[in-house]
C-alpha cells in the first residue's frame, strides 16, 4: 500500500497556476525526492499537505485513509513531518525543551521530561542523531539544529517526513552525514520526501525523482535511470547552458587586504589577520559556512564597515573613507547578500533603485535629483538585461527575487567596474536566472574585473573560480589553485581543518 | 480571513481615502450627537455654519489652520523617514519662548527684517530642543517617542515658570503672560476686520519648499529612503544618523515656527494658552493628508474648520464643543484602515 497519494491536486492564486493536476505517491520505505526550481508549485504542495492551504481540487490520502484538509492537526495526528529550510526553533531554549514545545496539552501542569529525556534519547541513539537534549538551541551549530528538528518531528511519531533544502546550509561532511541518518530512518520504514534543487545530490540519496515545472508534474524516473543533464533539462524545459570557465592572464591588483581584523559584535563572528590579494581578470571564490566571517568580510569590501586593524588597498591605494558612495564611484560592484532587503527599497520605484548608489554624484549640483536621465538610463537598463517589469515606474517590490537580482547586475555591471564584491549572487534563484548572473560575473571578469565570489555552494565556487579560499571562524586559508583542489578537501577546510601543509599564499 | 497586498494601489482610492473617511467620522458623530439629545442634522448644519457659513468663519478657520500646517508639515516629514517626533507641541512653545526673548525688546529692526529674524530665531529653539532626542537616540538606541513626548512636559512646565517668574508681564493685571511683542515684530493681518494674518502665507510657503525638498532632492530621497528601509538606505551609502538629524531640524523648525506664527501673528504675547495641542493636532493633520506636504495644507483646513465649526455648534445647539475632538478621532482612525485596505485586500476563505 501507498504510504502516501496526492491525487489530482489544483490549487490556483488569482490566475496564477500553483499546481495543476498533480498526482503522486510515496511507498514505505522510499526516498522520494521533489526536484524543481523556485515557483515550480514545491512548496505550494508542502503546504497543501500540511493544511495550510486548502486544494481547490483533488486530495489526499495517507495509508489509504483521507487526510482533512487545511488542518495542520490532522496532518501531524497522521503521522506527518516537516523539516523546514528556516529552523523553527526557540534559540532561548534547550533541545528538549524544543522538541516537547507542543506536544502537552495545557491543562498539564508539570511537563514529563524524565519520559520525554528518555524518548529522544532512544531515537537519538536508534537514528545516529548525537544530540545533548540539555544543550541551549544558541550553541549549536547549524547541522546540530537541523539534527534536532528531525529528532522533533521523529518525536511526534512522524512516519513520513519531509524534508525542505535540508542540505542547503551544511559542510559536505554534514550533508555525508545527513545521508547516512536519512538511510538509516528508511532501513526503519520511514519514507521520506527530499526538496532539492541540487542534482548530484538528488541523485545520491533518492530512490525516484519526481520533476515539476510551472505548477505541472514533468517528469518521474527512477534515480538509477538519471543523469544531472536529463534532470537540469527536465526542470528547466530546454537546454541550460552553464558559462564554461576560461582562465585569463591576470593583470594588477586590484584589492589587497593586509592583516585586516575586525572585532566580534552582535553575535557576530569578526576576522582575524585576513589577507588577500584580487587581481584584474581573475575570480577567487571563497567557501564557508554561513556566519564564519563572511559577512564582515563582505561589509567592508563594500564599504560599510571600517575594519578595527589592518589595510584596505583599493586599486593600488590605501582605503581611508569607508563610503559606499566612494568605492562605487572608483569602481566597484556591490552585489549584496540579501537582494530583496539590501539591494534595493521595494517602495521604491524602479528608477529610484537604480540610482541609488549614485544618488549624489548624479543629481544636478550634487542636490537636484535628474529625473529624465535616470528614468532614460532605467528604461534602457531594464531593455538590456531584459528585466521583466511593468516599467521603470513600477515599485520595485512586484519584481520576482531574479528580476530584483538582474536589477542589481545592472545598476552595478554597466559601469565597467574593475572590482565586483558578489555576495551570493545566485542563492535561491531558478536555473535560467543563475546561468544569467553566472554569465555576467564571467563577462565582467573577461572585461578586465577582479571577483570576489562569496557562497555557500561548492559546485558554483568549483565551476567558476580561479582560486578558492576558505573561511573558517573568521580566518582565511588560501586562496589554492581551484584545480589543485577538491571538493573534499574545501569541505574539510570549512569545517576548520587546516589543509595539510598549506599556507597562507596570499 | 486574510490579507493580501495589493500589486498596485488605484489613484482613485488613495484620492477618496481621506474623504470616505471624514464621511464615516460624521455618520458615527452622528450617534454622539443624539446620545446628546439632538438631532445631527441641526448640528452638523450649525457647525458647517459656524466654520465656512460667513467670511469671518471662513477666516477664523483659516487663522486656525496655521499652527496645524506648521506642526503637520513638522510630523509629516519626520514620519516619511520613520523618526517619531511626538515633541511638536514643545517644539511649538520653544518657538515661542525664542520669539519673545528676541521680540520684546532685545532688537528692534524695520518689519522686513524683524520677522523673518523672529521666525528664525523660533525655527532654532525647535532644532535646538530635538537635538536632545536625536543625541539619545543616534548614540544610545533610546526611543524618541518617549524622549519627544516626554519633553513636552518639562518645557511646558519651564514656561510656566517663566511666566509665572521672570518673564511675567507687570502691566497684565497678574495674568500669567509675558510681555508684548513689539509692533514691528507683528505680523500684519491680510483681510480688514479679522484675524487672518501674514503667517498663513509664511505656512503655505513652507508646505510647498517641504513638498519641493521631498520631491525633487537629494534630501527627500534620503528621508524616505531612511523611512522606508535602513539596511538598503545604508547600503546605498546614506547615513542614517545624519538623515534622521536632518528630519529633526525640519521637523523642529516647522514647530517652532508654527509658535512664532501664533505669538506674532495671534496672541501678540506668550501665554500658557498659546496651543491647545496644536502640537499633538498635528500629527493627525499629517496622517490625514497621508503624509504629503501639500495634503498637509488641505487636511489642516479641514481640521481646523471642525474645530472652530464645533465651537459655534456649541454655542447655537446644546452640545459640548468636545465633539470636534471624537469628529477628528474617528476620521484619523478611518484614515488608518483605509490606508491599510489600500495596501491590502481582504480575502474571505484560505
Amino acid at each position: 500500500m501507498k504510504k502516501l497519494q496526492f491525487s489530482k491536486i489544483c490549487k490556483n492564486f488569482g490566475a496564477v497556476v500553483a499546481n495543476d493536476n498533480i498526482s503522486l505517491s510515496l511507498g514505505e520505505g522510499e526516498i522520494l525526492s521533489l526536484l524543481g526550481e523556485n515557483g515550480a508549485g514545491k512548496t505550494t504542495l508542502m503546504n497543501i499537505l500540511f493544511g495550510h492551504y486548502i486544494s481547490d481540487k483533488g486530495f489526499i490520502e495517507v495509508e489509504g485513509k483521507r487526510l482533512t484538509p487545511g488542518s495542520t492537526k490532522a496532518s501531524l495526528d497522521a503521522g506527518i513531518g516537516m523539516v523546514h529550510q528556516h529552523f523553527t526553533l526557540a534559540e532561548n531554549l534547550t533541545v528538549l525543551e524544543n522538541i516537547i514545545l507542543g506536544t502537552e496539552p495545557l491543562s498539564r501542569l508539570w511537563s514529563k521530561k524524565k519520559l520525554a529525556y528518555k524518548k529522544i534519547e532512544a531515537l537519538s541513539k536508534r537514528f545516529g542523531l548525537l544530540i545533548n537534549p540539555d544543550a541551549k538551541v544558541a550553541d549549536l551549530t547549524v547541522g546540530e539544529k537541523q539534527r534536532v528538528e528531525i529528532i522533533k518531528a521523529l518525536y511526534r511519531d512522524a512516519s513520513i517526513l519531509i524534508l525542505d533544502e535540508p542540505t542547503a546550509v551544511l559542510t559536505p561532511q554534514e550533508t555525508i552525514q545527513l545521508f547516512k541518518v536519512l538511510k538509516e530512518m528508511v532501513n526503519a520504514g520511514l519514507s521520506i520526501m527530499f526538496i532539492s534543487h541540487k542534482l548530484n545530490e538528488i541523485i545520491e540519496i533518492s530512490d525516484r525523482i519526481v520533476v515539476l515545472r510551472h505548477g505541472k508534474l514533468v517528469g518521474e524516473v527512477a534515480t538509477k535511470k538519471a543523469n544531472k543533464e536529463l534532470l537540469a533539462e527536465m526542470m528547466v524545459g530546454h537546454k541550460v547552458t552553464r558559462p564554461a570557465y576560461e582562465k585569463l592572464e591576470i593583470g594588477k591588483a586590484v584589492v589587497e587586504l593586509n592583516n585586516v581584523c575586525l572585532n566580534a559584535s552582535d553575535g557576530s563572528v569578526g576576522l582575524s589577520n585576513i589577507n588577500l590579494k584580487i587581481h584584474e581578470k581573475e575570480i577567487i571564490g571563497l567557501a564557508g559556512v554561513s556566519g564564519n566571517g563572511q559577512f564582515g568580510l563582505a561589509s567592508i569590501l563594500q564599504g560599510l564597515t571600517h575594519p578595527s586593524s589592518g589595510e584596505f588597498k583599493l586599486f593600488g591605494q590605501s582605503l581611508i573613507k569607508y563610503d559606499p558612495r566612494y568605492l562605487t564611484k572608483s569602481g566597484v560592484a556591490r552585489i549584496p547578500e540579501d537582494r530583496s532587503k539590501e539591494g534595493v527599497i521595494g517602495e521604491m520605484a524602479l528608477w529610484e533603485n537604480f540610482l541609488g548608489e549614485e544618488l549624489r554624484s548624479k543629481a544636478k549640483s550634487g542636490f537636484i535629483i535628474d529625473k529624465k536621465k535616470a528614468v532614460n538610463n532605467a528604461e534602457k537598463l531594464i531593455k538590456e538585461y531584459d528585466i521583466r517589469c511593468e516599467g521603470a515606474f513600477a515599485s520595485t517590490r512586484l519584481l520576482s527575487g531574479g528580476n530584483i537580482q538582474k536589477l542589481i547586475l545592472a545598476r552595478s555591471l554597466s559601469n565597467n567596474p574593475r572590482f565586483i564584491i558578489a555576495n551570493k549572487p545566485a542563492r535561491g534563484l531558478d536555473e535560467g536566472a543563475i546561468s544569467f548572473v553566472q554569465h555576467q560575473i564571467i563577462n565582467a571578469k573577461t572585461k578586465g574585473a577582479g571577483v570576489l565570489l562569496i557562497s555557500e555552494d561548492l559546485d558554483e565556487i568549483f565551476e567558476l573560480s580561479d582560486r578558492i579560499a576558505v573561511i573558517f571562524d573568521g580566518k582565511l586559508q588560501g586562496p589554492f589553485d581551484a584545480s589543485s583542489l577538491t571538493i573534499n578537501q574545501v569541505g574539510l577546510m570549512m569545517s576548520g581543518e587546516m589543509k595539510e601543509g598549506s599556507f597562507n599564499e596570499a | 480571513m486574510r490579507l493580501k497586498t495589493r500589486r498596485n494601489t488605484p489613484v482613485w482610492l488613495i484620492a477618496a481615502l481621506p474623504i470616505l473617511s471624514i464621511l464615516v467620522a460624521f455618520i458615527f458623530g452622528a450617534f454622539f450627537i443624539i446620545w446628546a439629545g439632538e438631532s445631527p442634522i441641526t448640528a452638523y448644519i450649525a457647525l458647517i455654519n459656524g466654520a465656512l457659513g460667513s467670511s469671518f468663519a471662513i477666516t477664523e478657520s483659516l487663522t486656525r489652520a496655521i499652527p496645524l500646517i506648521f506642526t503637520g508639515l513638522a510630523a509629516a516629514v519626520a514620519f516619511r523617514a520613520k523618526f517619531w517626533n511626538i515633541g511638536a507641541e514643545g517644539q511649538l512653545y520653544c518657538g515661542a519662548m525664542a520669539a519673545t526673548l528676541v521680540g520684546t525688546g532685545m532688537i528692534d529692526l524695520p518689519s522686513i527684517i524683524m520677522i523673518p529674524v523672529l521666525f528664525v530665531a523660533g525655527a532654532l529653539a525647535g532644532c535646538l530642543i530635538l537635538l536632545l532626542p536625536v543625541f539619545l537616540k543616534t548614540h544610545m538606541k533610546v526611543d524618541e517617542v518617549v524622549t519627544t513626548l516626554l519633553l513636552n512636559f518639562i518645557i511646558l512646565l519651564f514656561v510656566n515658570m517663566l511666566l509665572e517668574g521672570p518673564w511675567k508681564d507687570p502691566m497684565a493685571m497678574g495674568w500669567p503672560q509675558a510681555a508684548r511683542i513689539i509692533d514691528n515684530g507683528v505680523l500684519p493681518t491680510i483681510v480688514a476686520k479679522s484675524r487672518l494674518h501674514f503667517g498663513i502665507i509664511i505656512a503655505l510657503v513652507m508646505s510647498i519648499i517641504m513638498w519641493a525638498i521631498l520631491r525633487f532632492t537629494v534630501w527627500g530621497y534620503e528621508i524616505r529612503a531612511v523611512g522606508y528601509n535602513q539596511q538598503a538606505s545604508t547600503f546605498y551609502g546614506i547615513s542614517i544618523n545624519k538623515s534622521v538629524l536632518m528630519v529633526a531640524l525640519f521637523s523642529g523648525g516647522l514647530a517652532g515656527m508654527a509658535g512664532v506664527s501664533e505669538v506674532t501673528g495671534l496672541k501678540g504675547y506668550l501665554t500658557l494658552t498659546l496651543s491647545p495641542g496644536f502640537g499633538y493636532t498635528g500629527i493627525a493633520v499629517a496622517m490625514l493628508a497621508q503624509l504629503h506636504p501639500i495634503g498637509v495644507i488641505v487636511s489642516a483646513i479641514f481640521l481646523a474648520s471642525i474645530y472652530v465649526g464645533a465651537d459655534a455648534m456649541s454655542r447655537t445647539v446644546d452640545i459640548p464643543n468636545y465633539i470636534a475632538d471624537i469628529l477628528v478621532a474617528i476620521s484619523l482612525l478611518s484614515v488608518l484602515v483605509g490606508s491599510m485596505l489600500a495596501r491590502f485586500r481582504i480575502v474571505w476563505g484560505k
